[in-house]
C-alpha cells in the first residue's frame, strides 16, 4: 500500500463516487423505462425508493457521491487551467469536502428525517 | 537509539513470495535510513540487497518505500520517521530483489521523450543565448536525478505500465519549454499519444515524493496546457 496525502484521497473518492454515480444510471434507466409497462408498474416500483428506508440511505449517498464528484471536478478544472492553481490543491480539496458535507446537511433532513419522524414525508 | 526495521524481502530464485524481515539496529537519531539499511548488511545481515551510490541525495539510486511513502533512505533522518519503520521497493516495476527493483522500463521512456536539446542550426561562435526569463521557465524540471520515486508513486502508472510517467514528462518540460530546443513538436506526439501525459489525473504523490522539491504535477500540468493552446 502507498500512504497518499489529500491528493490521493480526493482522486480515489473521485473514482469511487463517479463509478457510484455511473452504477445509479443504468438502474434508473430501468426505472424509467418501466413506464414502457404502464403507470401502475411504475409507480409500484418507484414507491420503493420513498418507502424503503434503506432506498432513502442509498439516495443519500447518491447524493453525496454526485455532490463531492462535481465540487471536486471544479477542483480539478481550476488545477488544470488556473497556473497557481496547483499550489491551492490541498486546500481546495477540504473546500470541496466542506461544501459536500454542508449542502448534505439539508438532503438528510428532507430524506433520512422521515425515517426517523423528525420531518414530514 | 533502537531502531526496530522491517524489511521487505524477496530473492526470486529462492522465495515463492515476498516476505518482511524484522531487524534491531543501534543508530543515531540523525542518521539517515541509509545508515540504518549499512548496519542491518553490514553488521547483521549481509544478504540485504538495495541499491546506493553517493548517499547524498545527487545520484537517485536510493529510492525506496519508506513507512508507506517514496523517499530516498539517504535524505531521510531517522528521528523524522521515529523508532519503527517498514522499507519496501518502489510499486509498479519488477522486484529484482530485495529493494532493488527493474529500471530498465523507465529509462527507456525517459529515453523515449528525446531528453536532451536538438537544435539542427549551425552553433553560434559562442554560446546559445538565452534570457533569464526564458531560463526561468524551465528552471525547477533541470534538477531531476532520475530517482523514479515520482513515477513509482503515481496510481495511473500503477494500473497502467504504458504510461510515459512523471519523471519522462519532468524530463520532456525541460526541453519543451527550452527556448532554444526546436523539437517540440516531435515530442509533443510522443507525449499526447493515449499514454502519454493526458494519464495524469493529478493525484500530487509525485510532487509529494520528489526529494529534489520539483513540482512534478505542476510541470506536467504546464505540458497539458501547452499542448492544447497550441492546438488551438
Amino acid at each position: 500500500m502507498y500512504r497518499g496525502r489529500e491528493g490521493m484521497w480526493s482522486w480515489i473518492f473521485h473514482r469511487v463516487s463517479g463509478v457510484g454515480v455511473l452504477l445509479f444510471l443504468f438502474i434508473h434507466i430501468v426505472d424509467t423505462a418501466l413506464i414502457g409497462w404502464g403507470p401502475d408498474v411504475y409507480n409500484a416500483v418507484t414507491t420503493i425508493y420513498h418507502e424503503w428506508a434503506i432506498f432513502r440511505f442509498l439516495q443519500f449517498t447518491l447524493i453525496a457521491a454526485v455532490l463531492y464528484h462535481s465540487f471536486n471536478g471544479v477542483r480539478i478544472i481550476v488545477i488544470d487551467f488556473w497556473p497557481k492553481g496547483f499550489q491551492y490543491q490541498r486546500l481546495m480539496f477540504y473546500g470541496a469536502m466542506g461544501l459536500t458535507v454542508l449542502a448534505l446537511i439539508p438532503t438528510g433532513v428532507l430524506l433520512l428525517g422521515p425515517i426517523f419522524g423528525i420531518a414530514e414525508r | 537509539m533502537q531502531v526496530t526495521c522491517k524489511i521487505r524481502r524477496y530473492n526470486p530464485t529462492v522465495d515463492e513470495k515476498p516476505y518482511f524481515s524484522v531487524y534491531r539496529a543501534e543508530v543515531e537519531p540523525t542518521d539517515r535510513v541509509l545508515d540504518v539499511l549499512n548496519t542491518i548488511k553490514w553488521y547483521e545481515d549481509g544478504t540485504l540487497t538495495y541499491r546506493r551510490s553517493c548517499a547524498h541525495g545527487v545520484c537517485g539510486s536510493d529510492a525506496m518505500r519508506i513507512n508507506g511513502r517514496n523517499r530516498l533512505a539517504c535524505k531521510v533522518l531517522v528521528r523524522d520517521v521515529g523508532n519503527r519503520m517498514t522499507i519496501e521497493p518502489m510499486m509498479g516495476f519488477k522486484v529484482l530483489r530485495d529493494l532493488v527493483v527493474d529500471m530498465e522500463p523507465f529509462f527507456e521512456k525517459y529515453k523515449a521523450v528525446k531528453p536532451y536539446l536538438i537544435n539542427d542550426e549551425p552553433a553560434p561562435v559562442t554560446e546559445r543565448l538565452q534570457s533569464p526569463e526564458d531560463r526561468a521557465k524551465y528552471d525547477d524540471t533541470t534538477k531531476c536525478i532520475l530517482c523514479a520515486a515520482c513515477t513509482t508513486s503515481c496510481p495511473p502508472f500503477w494500473s497502467n505500465p504504458d504510461f510515459v510517467g512523471p519523471a519522462a514528462l519532468v524530463n520532456a518540460h525541460r526541453f519543451i519549454f527550452d527556448s532554444r530546443d526546436q523539437r517540440g513538436a516531435d515530442r509533443a506526439a510522443i507525449i499526447s499519444d493515449r499514454d502519454g501525459v493526458w494519464r495524469c489525473r493529478t493525484v500530487f504523490n509525485c510532487t509529494d515524493a520528489c526529494p529534489r522539491g520539483i513540482q512534478v504535477t505542476n510541470a506536467m500540468e504546464e505540458v497539458k496546457r501547452k499542448l492544447l493552446y497550441d492546438r488551438a
